[in-house]
């Protein structure tokens, strides 16, 4: 998950479903790609497209604003797409807006084996496979450890010692986060709607509580790097790859996996129901899986991902920051998010926005 | 009798452009008093002087013998007819007749009373409550005179009121104007760029250009005896010659014109002597015309010619007329007793006029 | 003749009519069925009302609600107060170059998307930003002084994007005045405040009615400003809206936000008109 959420002004879904349906027009030589920030960088685009003579049109999204797309125009206006492994059997059952992926064309070789096999179980629904993996990285806190040496988990935020100088954003990482933090399980409340709203309750209080030491809850990642460069806040929830980011500007900020653990994600690939170029997208997954292509994407996104053998092609320093911030306990730790059970966000959606309003 | 409104060497300079020089006169109690000028002459900046949106660069403005230069326009004994009348959309009649009254802090049933009366007195009761965009052009023209008039004011400054009206209304109003100021005894400035606006309607008139009074006096006084070429040219209507002064004979004078015809003209008073250049102006209706030419045989100029254009304008009709000897063109006008009823271009006439209707004035001085 | 002048004015008319029907008659129609539907399991759903139930019960929405509609309401008025001696300036003191100079001004800030601007703000606002700094160096206090993420912050983007679209319609009401006008209140003894109140603003009426509206829509719709200068809890009433859509995938309670959204500030325009006793047409128009 990249930093990049900033939204633009409330666009009915209409008009998205209107542009999603002009772009409909592309010719079949084109593969439109929904991703993140950082997935498709310009030089593998380029070599991609001079190695296939198929062209890839690039849309920068988050989660959220995929399944809000791909919702409106029901899995049209895209032929591959990349959400979060979590985010794609609830979607799928609810609104049914992906393709099984058919995986004899996928080349399995490329993957590492258990992140491929934990990614296709938790993207089967109804026996077929919705998802393969692609990136994954971890969120947990970003620290500026002259300053604030003391924030070793999201409960930490909480402290009298950072008041007014920390952050994060009011979303499900958050509330899951602070849960493991507070000692609870919320992935093993799940599947109980009563028992996950239990947790999540606590976990609201707990924010409230928390809100007056509060500077800003931030939105996007520009706006977390400017709070965090600028010194103003000095510890937030963030992705790792922000942290190693500062990390390069100010050696003292850095990422830190908490001690609850870090959270792990994978970005997928998934295809939209109405993908138009089937064929483009699975070559695109295989080109993108091969090692030396794998590693320019994590030079360019910061994340590392399943693909079999690219560390050996990633730069040294992008492997210090990354052993630096986890050590190899930190990472039997992490806690991988299991698929969200359609109907949790509404629960989630509500202890946020009373979190928001509270005084 | 103190002068109602008098000004006493009024000037006014925009940046390096003079707009009013060294103006003086005073307006007696009671009159109408007119500033015609062409546009631009500064007859409004005048006016914007006496009202207060204007500050005077020099010179006093006095009102009933007190100075009010100091005095802001809200506060001047004087209120003003706008060119475009300036009523308030916003309001009723009533409103805006009733808005100085208001403004004064009078209750409000004298409010109503006063405006109640004032509608009356312009003969329009009971158009209160209408809005300003209901009435036609004479009555807003009403309107507007009256809502100055409520406040009692001792001089009523009115700004070409006439000049949006079309010319029927526009000859009514003259009368109606003349009738409202006698009947509200008021003392009125007027100023116009229509002279016979300003002829019908003023017992004084002031005839302004390029910033200063060029001749100020009754309309009968500026008709018969301008002073100065530009009053002639200006105030009715002439044909004018150049020519160069021959001879002089008291205020008689024997002149050529640039086209070659010897004229007789009359200087009344005006420094020209033989040599000089001079201005002649005949006005067309001081012309005679004859079919014989026994019947202009009295006047010291004559001419034979022939018509070379009817204009025809009712009571206003004129003639072109070439001269046969030189092919000069002069207008003269026709009496409409019906005796020239018949007359067709080409026809033969005899035209004359005496050397006292030919005012003289030295070359150059408009 | 006239079959060929109805064809024309047919085929005048025709971009405005798909316009309409497209992409306003019939997103807002779809809208209102699913604002109207509830979702009872998984990707079941069954006709009522609970949506709009949801909102009436929970206190939070309808505080957002009431909090938004309140905000905008001031961030109106405010912007009514600062544009209107700003756009009499513009319309009636300043003459020639300097007036098209100052609109010019006005205009200047919408050469950069709202995005920018914000950000701008964000600069000058922020603890380590210019303002801070400035009292700082004056010595007017000590430490670093945090300005943003509050109402006020809000308040002034809110402020400060509306501005051009009041100061527009004032100052082509006022530009309409005959100066004429505003002299005769002068000379007929009217006083400065006398004027501004029973000639000036009675004659820019339609002009502020229009601006207030526009910049109340603007404020009520507006979703960068109130998020990104507005403090912890300053939730606006779309971010609700775009919460529900986008990151619940709740579109059916969005729908009915959306719908509440539209209703209340059709009443508070409907409100408006009728206090001010102006009609659409004349405001509009």
């Amino acid at each position: 998950m990249k930093l990049f959420t900033l939204k633009m002004p409330l666009v009915l879904s209409a008009a998205i479903a209107t542009a999603a349906g002009l772009a409909d027009a592309a010719s079949a030589e084109t593969l439109r790609l929904l991703t993140w920030g950082g997935y498709a960088p310009e030089n593998v685009v380029a070599m991609f497209e001079k190695e296939t003579g198929i062209t890839v049109e690039v849309t920068k999204s988050n989660n959220e604003e995929m399944i809000a797309k791909l919702r409106a125009t029901g899995g049209g206006g895209f032929d591959l797409a990349q959400p979060s492994q979590d985010r794609i059997a609830g979607p799928q059952e609810e609104f049914g807006i992906y393709k099984p992926i058919d995986l004899s064309k996928i080349d399995a070789s490329l993957f590492i084996p258990s992140m491929l096999e934990a990614t296709k179980a938790n993207t089967t629904v109804g026996g077929e496979v919705y998802g393969v993996p692609h990136v994954w990285g971890t969120s947990g806190l970003v620290v500026d450890t002259a300053k604030a040496g003391m924030v070793r988990d999201y409960t930490d935020l909480c402290g009298d010692a950072v008041a007014g100088k920390v952050s994060y954003r009011l979303k499900r990482p958050t509330l899951i986060g602070f849960a493991f933090a507070m000692g609870l399980d919320p992935f093993a409340a799940y599947g109980d709607e009563a028992a996950y709203k239990q947790v999540i309750d606590q976990v609201e209080a707990k924010l409230i509580a928390c809100k007056p030491g509060v500077k800003t809850y931030w939105g996007g990642g520009d706006e977390l790097m400017g709070l965090m460069r600028s010194g103003e806040v000095v510890a937030s929830m963030a992705w790792d790859t922000g942290g190693w980011k500062l990390n390069a500007d100010n050696p003292d900020i850095t990422f830190v996996a908490p001690a609850s653990g870090a959270l792990g994600w994978i970005d997928t690939f998934a295809l939209p129901k109405k993908t138009k170029a089937e064929d483009a997208a699975y070559q695109w997954i295989n080109f993108v899986m091969r090692p030396d292509i794998a590693a320019m994407i994590t030079e360019a996104a910061g994340n590392f991902t399943a693909s079999k053998g690219a560390d050996e092609f990633v730069s040294a320093e992008l492997k210090a920051r990354y052993q630096a911030s986890f050590p190899p306990e930190a990472v039997d730790n992490i806690k991988w998010y299991p698929p969200v059970p359609a109907g949790l966000e509404v629960i989630e959606g509500a202890a946020l926005d009373r979190v928001k309003a509270a005084n | 009798m103190l002068p109602d409104l008098e000004c006493a060497n009024l000037t006014k300079t925009f940046d390096a452009t003079a707009a009013v020089r060294d103006v003086s006169f005073a307006v007696p109690p009671g009159a109408f008093f007119s500033i015609l000028g062409p546009s631009g002459c500064g007859k409004t900046t005048i006016m914007r002087m006496i009202a207060g949106f204007l500050e005077p660069s020099g010179g006093d403005i006095l009102i009933r013998g007190k100075s009010v230069l100091n005095v802001p326009p809200n506060r001047r004994p004087v209120n003003m007819v706008f060119q475009h009348l300036a009523l308030f959309p916003m309001m009723t009649i009533a409103e805006n007749i009733g808005y100085g009254l208001r403004r004064a802090g009078m209750p409000k049933p004298e409010i109503e009373r006063k405006v109640g009366e004032a509608l009356e007195r312009i003969g329009l009761p009971g158009i209160g409550n209408r809005k300003v965009d209901e009435l036609s052009g004479g009555q807003k023209q009403r309107v507007a005179i009256a809502r100055c008039m409520v406040l009692e004011p001792d001089v009523l400054l009115l700004d070409e009121p006439l000049g949006a009206l079309d010319l029927k209304l526009r000859e009514h109003m003259k009368i109606e104007l003349k009738k409202l100021q006698s009947a509200f005894n008021t003392t009125f400035v007027y100023i116009t760029h229509d002279q016979s606006e300003a002829l019908v309607m003023s017992d004084q008139i002031a005839v302004m250009n390029h910033g200063r009074f060029e001749q100020l006096g009754t309309a009968r006084e500026l008709y018969y005896r301008p002073e100065t070429a530009f009053v002639a040219g200006f105030v009715g209507e002439a044909n004018r010659w150049r020519g160069k002064v021959e001879r002089v004979n008291g205020d008689a004078l024997e002149l050529r014109t640039e086209t070659g015809i010897v004229m007789k003209g009359a200087r009344h008073g005006r420094a020209l002597n033989p040599g000089d250049s001079a201005e002649i102006f005949v006005r067309p209706e001081a012309i005679r015309v004859a079919r014989d030419e026994r019947e202009v045989a009295h006047f010291e100029n004559r001419i034979c010619g022939t018509v070379t254009s009817l204009l025809f304008n009712g009571a206003a009709s004129r003639i072109l007329v070439r001269d046969d000897g030189n092919g000069a063109e002069i207008e003269v006008a026709i009496p409409q007793s019906g005796d020239y009823a018949t007359l067709s271009r080409g026809a033969s006439i005899h035209i004359g006029w005496s050397g006292d209707q030919a005012n003289c004035f030295p070359a150059g001085s408009a | 003749m006239r079959a060929q002048s109805r064809l024309g004015l047919f085929l005048l008319l025709t971009p405005l009519l798909l316009w309409l029907t497209l992409l306003i008659v019939i997103p807002h129609i779809d809208m209102l069925l699913v604002s109207l539907r509830e979702r009872v399991g998984v990707g079941e759903y069954r006709t009522s009302l609970a949506n709009y139930l949801t909102f009436l019960t929970e206190p939070l929405y309808l505080w957002t609600f009431l909090r938004t509609a309140l905000m905008s309401v001031l961030a109106t008025a405010l912007t009514l107060l600062i544009a209107f001696p700003v756009s009499y300036y513009i319309a009636k003191i300043a003459k020639g170059r300097v007036q098209s100079a100052l609109f010019l001004l006005c205009l200047v800030p919408f050469w950069v998307s709202e995005l920018v601007r914000t950000f701008g703000w964000m600069i000058l606002l922020r603890e380590t930003g210019v303002f801070s700094g400035l009292l700082q160096w004056a010595g007017l206090v000590d430490g670093p002084v945090e300005m943003l993420y509050n109402d006020v912050a809000m308040m002034v983007g809110l402020v400060y994007t509306s501005m051009l679209f009041m100061v527009v319609p004032l100052v082509t009401t006022l530009e309409s005045l005959d100066d004429s006008v505003i002299e005769a209140g002068y000379d007929l003894g009217g006083s400065g405040p006398s004027i501004l109140r029973e000639i000036v603003i009675p004659h820019a009426m339609p002009g502020i009615v229009s601006g207030c509206i526009v910049v109340f829509m603007l404020s009520l719709g507006n979703y960068l400003t109130p998020t990104m200068l507005g403090g912890k809890e300053s939730l606006w009433f779309t971010e609700l809206i775009y919460s529900q859509f986008i990151v619940r995938f709740n579109w059916e309670l969005g729908a009915a936000f959306g719908f509440m959204l539209l209703l209340l500030s059709s009443v508070i325009v409907w409100a408006v008109l009728r206090l001010t006793g102006q009609t659409l047409e004349k405001t509009m128009g």
